[in-house]
C-alpha cells in the first residue's frame, strides 16, 4: 500500500496507455505490490479459492445457460440432453453441480478462518460486512441454480422456501404470489429464477470486487492478528502469496475433480433426477448440504414464523458480529478462552449440519433445538462477555519479532516460515 | 453545486441566510418528493409484472364430477397448480369430525363451517406449513392420528374435516372457494 511506488513500464504502448488510465499501475500496485503479512497461513489461500470458483461457475454456467430451457415442460429434458447429447455437457453440468458446493466449502473455510482469527475487528468491519452479503448472494443464486433442473427436489425446494415467506402476517401470502407469479411454483417461477440465477453471480462479482477493494484499504489480517509495523513484515503479494495460493489453489481444485470425476452426484439428492410432480411429495425433503445448518435452525423452532425469523437471524447476527465481540486482540491465539468457544462453534454448525439432514423428530429435533440455542448464544451472550472477562495472552511486538527473537536484524527475504507459536 | 448560482458577493462558499436559502431548500424537497414519487410510480409496472399474468388468472376455475367416487374413497385434482383433496367420507368420517371438541384445536373451526354437504370433504392439499402435499389420499397412504391427512415433511396431522391437530402447521388446510352446480358435481373457483 503505502511503501509501494509508481511503477516504471518499459513497454511503449502499456505506458501509453497508463498514463492515460492508470489500469496497470493499479494492478502493479494491488496484486504484484501489495504487502502481505509475512506469516500468513494456508488458511488465507481460501479468498483466492473462492474467487477461482466464482470465475469457474459463470463461465460454467454461461455455456450451460446455451443450452438450458427454462419451461417446465423440458427444462428436464434439457438438462438431460446436456448431459448425454451436448458435447461434454456431461462435463460442464458435473463441475457447475459440483462447483457449487465447493464454492460454499472455500467460503465456509474463509469465514471460520476469519472468526478464529478476528479478521472481522475494526478496521474491517465493512470488508466483513460485504463477505456475508456475498454469502446471502450466494445462497440465493445456489437455491434458484438447484430448482432449475425442475426434478422433484427442485420443485419441492423451491416450494417450502419461497413458503417460508408465507409465515409472514398479513404480507406474507401476497408476496409468495408474486414471487411465484400465479398460484403455486410453476412455469413463470421457473423462468424467473432462470433469469435472476443468470444476474446474481455479477452481483456476486460486483461484490467481490468491493470486497477486494476494502481489503486493499485495510490490508490483510494475520494469524498474530496484530498490524504490521512496517516492511520487515510483509513481503510482496508476487511471488510470495501468488505461489503460495497457486499452490493452494491447485490442491483444491484436485479435491474438486475428484468429486467431478470419480462421485459427482455424491453431494446431490437422487430424487432430483425424478422429474418434478406438483402432486407428489417426496417423503423427506433435504436441502443441498451447505444450507443444512440452517435449515436445522428454521425446524427447530415449533412457530413457523420463528423458525423462518431465526434462520434469516443466523446470518443477521453475522452482519452485527464487529459490534458483538468486544475483545480488542483480533486472534484466537491470545484469547485462550474464546479459543474453547471457536471450535465448540464449529462442532455446533456440523452438528446443525448433520440434524438438518435427519428428519425432525425425536432425538434429532433435540439435538438441533440445543444446536440452535447454543449458536445464538455464542454470538449473543459469550462474545459480548468474554471480550470483558477474557484475559488474554501478551501480544507480540510485531510480526517478525517471535520469528528472529532476540531481535537481530531483519533479513531482507522472507526466509522466515509463518510461526507457529503458542 | 449551490455555491455557483450565487450572485457574486454573497460568498462563495457559506450559504446566504434569509429567504433564498429556505426558497432553494424547499426547491429540494420538492424536486425530490417529486422524483421519489415518479421513481416509485416508475417501479410499478416491473414489480406488478411478476404476478400473475391474465392467462393464469384465466384458468383459476374448474369443473369436477363428483359420481365416480364411491363413499369412503378420495380423488385429487388440480386446480390453479395445486392438488385439491376431494374426499367421500363415510359415516364414521363425519362422526369423528363433529365430535371434535373445538377447544382443543389449534385453528378451532367447526365441521360444519368446512364442507357444504357433510359426505364432501374439499380442501386444497397443501400442507400450511411448508406447502408439502400431505399423504392419505391413497387407501394405503398413512392418514396421521386422526384419518385424515398425514404430511410426511414436518409431520403434521390433519383430521378428517382436514383440521390441523398435531405437528408444526400452524393452520388447517385451505377450504377453497367452490360451489355444487348439481348434486354430483362442484365448481372450483
Amino acid at each position: 500500500m503505502a511503501q509501494a511506488h509508481a511503477p516504471q513500464f518499459k513497454n511503449p504502448v502499456v505506458k501509453w496507455i497508463d498514463s492515460r488510465l492508470p489500469i496497470f499501475t493499479m494492478l502493479d500496485h494491488e496484486y504484484n505490490q501489495y504487502p502481505m503479512p509475512r506469516n500468513v497461513n494456508y488458511l488465507w489461500a481460501f479468498g483466492a479459492i473462492a474467487g477461482i470458483m466464482l470465475v469457474v461457475m459463470i463461465a460454467t454456467g454461461l455455456v450451460l445457460a446455451m443450452q438450458y430451457a427454462a419451461n417446465t415442460h423440458i427444462a428436464f429434458d434439457s438438462v438431460e440432453r446436456i448431459m448425454r447429447d451436448v458435447n461434454y455437457g456431461w462435463l460442464l453440468r458435473y463441475v457447475h453441480a459440483n462447483g457449487a458446493s465447493m464454492f460454499f466449502i472455500a467460503v465456509y473455510i474463509h469465514m471460520f478462518r476469519g472468526l478464529y482469527y478476528g479478521s472481522y475487528k475494526a478496521p474491517r468491519e465493512i470488508l466483513w460486512i460485504l463477505g456475508v452479503l456475498i454469502l446471502l448472494a450466494m445462497m440465493a443464486t445456489a437455491f434458484m441454480g438447484y430448482v432449475l433442473p425442475w426434478g422433484q427436489m427442485s420443485f419441492w425446494g423451491a416450494t417450502v422456501i419461497t413458503n417460508l415467506f408465507s409465515a409472514f402476517p398479513i404480507v406474507g401470502d401476497p408476496i409468495v404470489t408474486w414471487l411465484w407469479g400465479g398460484f403455486s411454483v410453476d412455469n413463470p417461477t421457473l423462468n424467473r429464477f432462470f433469469a435472476l440465477h443468470f444476474l446474481l453471480p455479477f452481483v456476486l462479482f460486483a461484490l467481490v470486487i468491493l470486497h477486494t477493494a476494502a481489503l486493499h484499504v485495510s490490508g490483510s489480517n494475520n494469524p498474530l492478528g496484530i498490524d504490521p509495523k512496517g516492511p520487515q513484515d510483509t513481503v510482496p503479494f508476487n511471488p510470495y502469496v501468488t505461489v503460495k495460493d497457486g499452490f493452494a489453489v491447485v490442491v483444491f481444485l484436485i479435491v474438486y475433480a475428484a468429486f467431478v470425476f470419480f462421485a459427482p452426484n455424491y453431494l446431490g439428492h437422487p430424487d432430483n433426477y425424478i422429474p418434478a410432480n406438483p402432486l407428489v411429495t417426496p417423503a423427506h425433503i433435504v436441502p443441498e448440504w451447505y444450507f443444512l445448518p440452517f435449515y436445522a435452525i428454521l425446524r427447530a423452532i415449533p412457530d413457523k414464523l420463528g423458525g423462518v425469523l431465526a434462520m434469516f437471524g443466523a446470518i443477521a447476527v453475522l452482519v452485527i458480529l464487529p459490534w458483538l465481540d468486544t475483545s480488542k486482540v483480533r486472534s484466537c491465539k491470545f484469547r485462550p478462552i474464546y479459543r474453547q468457544f471457536f471450535w465448540i462453534l464449529a462442532v455446533d454448525a456440523l452438528v446443525l449440519g448433520y440434524a438438518g439432514a435427519m428428519p425432525a423428530e425425536g432425538v434429532w429435533l433435540m439435538i438441533a433445538r440445543i444446536g440452535t440455542a447454543y449458536y445464538f448464544f455464542h454470538f449473543l451472550v459469550l462474545l459480548p462477555l468474554l471480550g470483558k472477562l477474557e484475559r488474554p495472552l501478551p501480544l507480540p511486538a510485531s510480526i517478525c519479532e517471535p520469528v528472529l527473537k532476540g531481535g537481530g536484524r531483519v533479513a531482507a527475504g522472507a526466509h522466515a516460515k509463518p510461526m507457529e507459536k503458542a | 453545486m449551490a455555491q455557483t448560482t450565487h450572485p457574486p458577493g454573497t460568498g462563495a462558499h457559506a450559504a446566504p441566510g434569509g429567504e433564498g436559502t429556505s426558497r432553494r431548500d424547499f426547491l429540494y424537497l420538492a424536486t425530490g418528493a417529486v422524483g421519489a414519487v415518479g421513481a416509485a410510480a416508475a417501479v410499478w409496472p416491473f414489480i406488478d409484472s411478476m404476478n400473475p399474468a391474465a392467462d393464469t388468472l384465466a384458468l383459476a376455475s374448474i369443473d369436477v364430477d363428483l359420481a365416480p367416487v364411491a363413499e369412503g374413497q378420495a380423488i385429487t385434482v388440480t386446480w390453479r397448480g395445486k392438488p385439491v383433496f376431494v374426499r367421500h367420507r363415510n359415516a364414521k368420517e363425519i362422526d369423528e369430525a363433529k365430535k371434535v371438541n373445538l377447544g382443543e384445536l389449534r385453528d378451532p373451526v367447526a365441521d360444519d363451517a368446512r364442507v357444504k354437504k357433510p359426505e364432501w370433504l374439499i380442501v386444497i392439499g397443501i400442507c400450511t406449513h411448508l406447502g408439502c402435499v400431505p399423504l392419505g389420499q391413497k387407501p394405503t397412504d398413512p392418514r396421521g392420528d386422526y384419518d385424515g391427512w398425514f404430511c410426511p415433511c414436518h409431520g403434521s396431522h390433519y383430521d378428517t374435516a382436514g383440521r390441523i391437530r398435531k405437528g408444526p402447521a400452524p393452520a388447517n388446510l385451505v377450504v377453497p372457494q367452490y360451489a355444487f352446480t348439481s348434486d354430483t358435481a362442484i365448481r372450483l373457483g
